[in-house]
């Protein structure tokens, strides 16, 4: 049962157990949105708390996030959420059939397409421009975004991850809930290293090729453990 | 004093009184005040139709023509109030039936009206001119037939994002020939094709329509064909807009929407297709209302389509508009006051969010006017809040939904509380908020010190602590209405400001930490609240430290009710009864 201790905790840990002492015990309220009266039941108990929301549309996360049995909720299940009217809804779920048709039919058209272009060389005079994208952390259930366009080197990179996902501070808890672990994810003497997808689907250590030619290739970021790094060149 | 005041002066005083939270004050000053009051109030509104009895309202107001009703809690919108909860029509239509068969107007929101309302509305007010049904549930075509063929005077039918059991349209071919009063006609919601020719008849005969929502199964060829019929339309829903039109169609559509000289808001366009847009430029430039939140357009084509939109006061949009089309909304629509933006679906799957806190961050510096916010987004900053509130310290209503639960400031990685901090601290006439993001209890520190107007919160995913909800129940003087899921606290706080809850219409609590024995402490300290718990098995079976799924609490005269369904506990004053359910459905 949850007492005072317990909740004065809550600001040093992610996860209240209020679920477990209900004998509900599994997942909390996985139930499919816009299912009428069924819907609205779900399963009992368990509070929903950070921890039950992995990077949102990353699938990469949810595989390699640690959750004990069933796959984790996206919070696009959970029900009521988000708190958009039924009749909206039914036409979302209308609009993403039509859309993955249309993606489909799109994709096929594409890919001639580029096989045509494929000796054309980008015309790089212009700034290239790279954005958001997706970080993940081994073991970390929630996935982050980093601004590439706001980095000029892999220095500079590698401090703003470690803040992101070890640095402790006023209100919050880095996400792996630890303090002040100084990390070195670029020289290969810490737990984790720093890993990345390129455009082609290969997963390679950050730091091999120079700063502007790993941006232009970069999909994807993971801080991985440094054990399951195998077969990257460490 | 007031014996020196002829009951027909002030009569003549009060009738200048529409609000009718003026009319409640002035009902409380003095028994004769209170009685002129009662005699001369027009439009009745009841916020929520447990809170008092129908009979006595029918006494109360011998005069009265319009009556406004809601039902079950906002959240139900959700799916998170059960199937047979309650809210039902039939005891008010029933009162006001036998004793204000001059009723002219019922409006009901998020009701259960059954065919049976609907016949016994047509068979008892021979004036009735008004039906608005706003999420209501229960009703077949058969009573809106009903509705159709009886009331002679019907000027208004509007069926509004209601479940309505759909046997079919011929409904339409219930409204008489010699039917010519109709002013407004809504069946957006409903999903069977009805009779072409019937419309188009009804149409013809209607001089006075102003508004027509056609539902999607109305296709793109006939649309012509209407407008011809009503050219002095000031609203239109349109049906499907992606069905194929030859050339000389299209431009025969093109003309007949050029000729509604008056037309001022649009809405329907379903599916819109870009290569139709072209179509709808010459309407653009005297719009003040368009709702696109069923058009799956991108973003180059709602940017072709709002940058003639000059007019415009109020948009609804999916997200698909990006951060540039809210740029060019920004430049163009400078007499915006209402702005939605609506989730596709597609940014959370999606690599690239092409809506970010910089679309609303634009719109709020560009559009001096706005007011009142719905924006559902991805993550956001508080930075961007602070920037908004900055901009616009004369919203109204603002809720933000972070769509990722507990997602912090992606910058910063701190939370969302100073960002909501500047919200509440510029925003002095804020009356609607809803929060989401990472947020501690410092948030709602705030909202209580600072949020003094508030009269409605929605939280979810939020605080760490019955400090929280202290925060809020001391501070936010004027709050009626408090919506709350999934946040961890209650016993402590909730006991500690009973009494506020007497001065709110209501409080819904689903998945935090309230337990049935706080529930029955809080029953048997506040009389005039009714504490419902809706739970599948009987709150008595388990001990009284455990927590309940959900609770609605609201203030009432009326006592418990008498219509609760198998999972809903009304808590018994009576700390031997322990819970009741006063009668089996």
């Amino acid at each position: 049962m949850i007492t005072e201790l317990e909740m004065g905790k809550a600001e040093s840990e992610l996860e209240l157990g209020l679920g477990l002492s209900l004998g509900g015990g599994t997942v909390g309220k996985i139930v499919k949105t816009g299912g009428g009266g069924g819907g609205a039941w779900g399963e009992r108990g368990r509070l929903l708390t950070a921890k039950d929301f992995p990077s949102v549309g990353s699938k990469r996360a949810a595989d390699s996030a640690s959750h004990a049995g069933s796959s984790p909720p996206r919070s696009s299940q959970v029900v009521g959420w988000p708190p958009i009217g039924s009749h909206r809804m039914n036409s979302l779920v209308n609009n993403q059939a039509t859309k993955s048709a249309r993606e489909e039919e799109e994709a096929n058209k594409k890919k001639v397409k580029d096989d045509e272009t494929k000796n054309v060389t980008k015309n790089v005079n212009e700034k290239f421009q790279v954005g958001f994208i997706k970080v993940n952390m081994d073991g970390v259930a929630i996935g982050r975004k980093v601004d590439l366009d706001a980095h000029s080197s892999y220095e500079n990179l590698a401090q703003t991850l470690e803040d992101m996902f070890f640095r402790s501070s006023p209100c919050t808890i880095g996400l792996t809930g630890q303090f002040n672990k100084p990390l070195r994810l670029l020289d290969g003497s810490s737990e984790f290293v720093l890993t990345y997808e390129d455009k082609e689907g290969d997963w390679m250590l950050v730091g091999d090729v120079p700063w502007r030619m790993f941006i232009t290739s970069v999909k994807r970021l993971r801080v991985m453990k440094t054990s399951e790094a195998n077969g990257l060149g460490i | 004093m007031d014996r020196r005041f002829p009951f027909k002066v002030l009569e003549h005083i009060f009738s200048f009184l529409d609000a009718n939270e003026d009319r409640n004050s002035v009902s409380l000053v003095c028994k004769s005040w209170f009685e002129t009051e009662r005699r001369t109030r027009k439009r009745v509104f009841v916020g929520n139709c447990y809170a008092v009895n129908p009979l006595k309202v029918a006494r109360r107001f011998p005069k009265m023509r319009s009556l406004t009703l809601k039902g079950k809690p906002h959240f139900a919108d959700y799916n998170l109030v059960p199937d047979g909860w309650g809210g039902y029509a039939w005891p008010w239509i029933e009162a006001m039936a036998a004793r204000r068969p001059l009723l002219e107007e019922i409006r009901l929101k998020r009701m259960v009206v059954t065919d049976e309302c609907l016949e016994k509305i047509a068979a008892s007010f021979r004036d009735f001119k008004t039906l608005v049904l706003t999420s209501c549930e229960g009703f077949s075509t058969d009573g809106i037939a009903a509705i159709a063929s009886t009331c002679r005077k019907l000027r208004d039918l509007e069926l509004r994002e209601c479940n309505v059991d759909d046997l079919g349209g011929d409904w339409l071919s219930y409204f008489p020939e010699t039917s010519t009063s109709l002013v407004s006609l809504d069946f957006s919601c409903l999903d069977s094709e009805i009779k072409l020719s019937d419309l188009e008849r009804l149409l013809s005969r209607s001089p006075n329509l102003k508004s027509l929502k056609l539902n999607r199964s109305v296709t793109l060829d006939v649309l012509e064909g209407l407008l011809r019929r009503a050219p002095q339309l000031v609203e239109l829903g349109t049906g499907s807009f992606s069905d194929e039109l030859d050339p000389e169609e299209i431009s025969k559509l093109t003309k007949a929407l050029s000729e509604l000289k008056q037309l001022k808001s649009l809405s329907g366009l379903w599916d819109l297709l870009p290569e139709y847009i072209p179509v709808l430029y010459s309407v653009c430039p005297r719009l003040t209302s368009l709702n696109l939140s069923y058009a799956t357009v991108q973003m180059p084509d709602l940017v072709d389509l709002l940058s003639r939109c000059s007019k415009l006061q109020k948009l609804w949009v999916m997200d698909m508009i990006e951060d540039k089309g809210l740029k060019t909304v920004a430049l163009c629509c400078k007499e915006l006051r209402e702005l939605r933006v609506f989730p596709s679906g597609a940014d959370l799957d999606e690599e690239d969010v092409a809506l970010t806190e910089q679309g609303l961050v634009s719109v709020s510096e560009g559009c001096k006017k706005l007011e009142s916010v719905l924006y559902f987004c991805v993550q956001f900053t508080n930075a961007a809040l602070v920037t908004i509130a900055k901009n616009r310290p004369n919203f109204r209503c603002f809720r933000l939904c972070v769509m990722e639960p507990f997602a912090p400031d992606y910058r910063t990685q701190q939370p969302l509380d100073e960002g909501f901090k500047a919200i509440v601290e510029r925003c002095k006439d804020l009356r609607r908020l809803s929060v989401s993001g990472l947020l501690t209890d410092k948030a709602f520190e705030y909202i209580g010190v600072h949020a003094k107007k508030l009269r409605m919160l929605s939280i979810a995913f939020a605080g760490d602590s019955d400090l929280m909800l202290h925060h809020l129940l001391s501070g936010c003087e004027s709050l009626k209405k408090l919506e709350i899921r999934d946040c961890p606290f209650g016993d402590t706080a909730l006991l500690e400001n009973a009494a506020k809850l007497e001065t709110m219409r209501s409080l819904w609590m689903s998945s935090c930490f309230v337990s049935f024995g706080a529930c029955k402490q809080l029953s048997q300290k506040m009389p005039r609240l009714n504490v419902e718990v809706i739970d599948e098995h009987p709150p008595k079976t388990r001990p009284d430290s455990s927590p309940v799924e959900r609770i609605y609490i609201y203030r009432t005269v009326a006592g418990p009710r008498q219509d609760t369904p198998e999972f809903v506990w009304t808590i018994h004053k009576n700390p031997e009864v322990g819970v009741s359910r006063l009668s089996t459905r």
